[in-house]
């Protein structure tokens, strides 16, 4: 199980996986806006969606999990 | 026995090192004998040894666990110290200590690159007042690092511990290699940090060659083999000059390749979107030329060695794709030293800039944000090299400060056609000065309204105008982005300026 972070402060623009989907290294799983800029949020690993922690418009802080994948 | 047969039979037996048992730990843990490791090393192996009988009356300290001299890489001739781990774990004694200053001094007068591969447990506590306090003890070794420091290229290539005092070993070179699995440094052990302060962690939490490459930023290159860390070092030491007295060589330029995409291709309209600046990279670069260092420490800028119609170039580039390139502390500690790293071997510098400004928020503020961006332009503002900034996209704030802007006198400030100036971007700025008006309107009067005052924002920071006020030098074809750079850097070889008189700045560290 590997917990996907934000690696920066801002806001969940889209997520762009569902749960049970397979994600390979380096997908994108979500994207952030903060500073106006567009964040992507890559999977570090290959594995499937468990669980998506956060929803559209949440706001994150550095290090909150926004997806679990196993 | 004659006298030549005993004197052979000494010098075979101090050529193996320590014992078998600890010649093959090494082999299960995948580390090399430091002389194999000195043989892939150099082109034809040591050429010179000192002090190759260093405690040899001693049958259990052969050569007192390091080896020093000189030998060649790609023509190069360098000063080197090696550890030997299979000699008391590599640990320092009173003539490892002497050896080590003595090599160093020799790169001092010779003038030559500064080779340590450091695989050490530290300090012999039983030899302690003969090695740690004194005028010639450990802290000299440090003294002289911080002496050669600019002067010569200093590199580490660690293949094992640097514990304690040995860590400043790496910390005080200009580039740390470290082998995956085996390399670590810190100054407490996990068993004492248990004992000291009660934190239970593994070595590689503690100090492993992962965490040091991507969170610390202690380490630069992370290797997967003892084999690909020599490589690299033999690789990043053709960009450097053997010293801060001349200038790197060219290289032949090779036929560059076929790109799929071309730069406008690479490039979105759209400033908020991300994009692979190493895409970009590639394109103005002679093939294969990129030499990248921390890769994986603050991705969000991108710094690295290259050539460009056969000349060194230090490339710092804004990295989109990663935290929007906005820069973080620990983004401009990154540049920062790269930055020194080039100025002080005469390496011309290059900015790519697509930055939306430094990472605001309680945060980074807490963590010195001021200080820390304080720092990068600082040595960004004292590099007197060649420097060219080109605004690939967005350069708003300080972020245009910090990647080498107008007012720092780079010798040329080149545009894209994609560029945009400004003190902020347009969605930002609108709020920030229209605050009030955009908060009596409502529905589809508020929209058009913000619109309305975003594109009036968007034509007072067009490039054309900026060009017209000579903000930027050129705007450039994407596509002959290149061309032009070659041309630039030419022109600008004989560039010879001194900052200013002084006996040195006060660092905002």
């Amino acid at each position: 199980m590997t917990q996907i972070k934000a690696n920066m402060a801002g806001n969940v623009w889209k997520i762009v996986v569902s749960k049970g989907d397979t994600v390979t290294e380096d997908q994108d799983v979500v994207i952030l806006e903060s500073m106006k800029m567009e964040i992507p949020i890559a999977a570090d690993e290959e594995g499937i969606v468990k669980e998506l922690s956060v929803n559209e418009g949440d706001f994150v802080n550095e290090g909150d999990v926004l997806v679990i994948i196993e | 026995m004659s006298y030549v047969e005993q004197l052979t039979e000494k010098v075979d037996t101090i050529k193996k090192g320590g014992k078998e048992k600890y010649h093959k730990n090494n082999q299960e843990r995948g580390k090399l004998f430091v002389r194999e490791r000195l043989n892939l090393l150099f082109d034809k192996g040591l050429d010179i040894e000192d002090a190759f009988f260093a405690n040899c009356m001693d049958d259990e300290l052969p050569s007192d666990g390091v080896v020093t001299g000189i030998g060649e890489m790609n023509g190069q001739k360098v000063c080197v110290m090696a550890n030997d781990s299979t000699v008391k774990a590599g640990s320092w004694g009173k003539r490892t200590v002497e050896k080590i200053i003595r090599i160093q001094e020799t790169a001092l007068k010779l003038e030559l690159p500064m080779l340590y591969l450091v695989d050490s447990a530290g300090a012999r506590i039983t030899d302690q007042i003969e090695m740690f306090p004194g005028r010639r003890g450990a802290g000299r070794i440090f003294h002289n690092q911080i002496k050669l420091s600019g002067r010569v290229p200093q590199i580490c290539l660690l293949f094992g511990p640097s514990a304690a005092g040995g860590a400043y070993i790496p910390a005080f070179c200009d580039i740390v290699i470290m082998v995956k699995g085996n390399a670590s440094m810190y100054l407490g052990s996990p068993r004492m940090a248990e004992k000291v302060i009660g934190e239970k962690v593994t070595l590689e939490e503690m100090g492993g060659a992962k965490m040091h490459c991507a969170v610390s930023g202690c380490g630069d290159v992370l290797a997967k083999t003892e084999e690909e860390a020599i490589e690299f070092a033999r690789n990043y030491l053709t960009y450097f000059p053997a010293n801060f007295r001349s200038k790197p060589k060219k290289a032949a330029v090779p036929a560059q390749k076929a790109f799929h995409k071309t730069i406008k291709d690479i490039i979105p309209a759209n400033q908020n979107t991300p994009f692979d600046m190493k895409e970009l990279i590639d394109q103005i670069i002679d093939t294969n030329s990129f030499c990248e260092i921390k890769k994986l420490f603050a991705p969000e800028i991108i710094t690295g060695l290259s050539r460009i119609e056969g000349g060194v170039v230090g490339i710092i580039a804004s990295q989109p794709r990663q935290k929007g390139s906005v820069l973080f502390p620990d983004s401009a500690d990154k540049a920062a030293k790269f930055i020194q790293l080039c100025d002080a071997f005469n390496i011309p510098l290059l900015f790519l800039m697509d930055v939306p400004g430094f990472m605001i928020g309680t945060k980074v503020e807490s963590q010195g944000i001021i200080r820390h961006g304080a720092k990068m332009l600082a040595s960004m503002s004292e590099a007197t090299v060649p420097k060219i900034s080109v605004i690939v996209r967005k350069a708003y704030g300080a972020g245009l400060y910090a990647m080498a802007g107008p007012a720092f006198e780079p010798d040329a400030v080149l545009a894209l056609p994609t560029a945009q100036i400004a003190v902020m971007g347009p969605e930002a700025a609108v709020n920030a000065v229209y605050a009030n008006k955009i908060a009596s309107l409502e529905g589809e009067e508020r929209q058009r309204f913000i619109k309305e005052k975003q594109e009036e924002y968007r034509d007072d920071i067009d490039v054309y105008r900026l060009a017209s006020e000579m903000v930027v030098d050129q705007i450039v074809e994407p596509d002959q982005l290149r061309v032009e750079l070659g041309k630039r850097f030419k022109a600008y070889e004989s560039k010879n300026v001194e900052f200013t008189k002084r006996k040195h700045g006060v660092l905002p560290v």
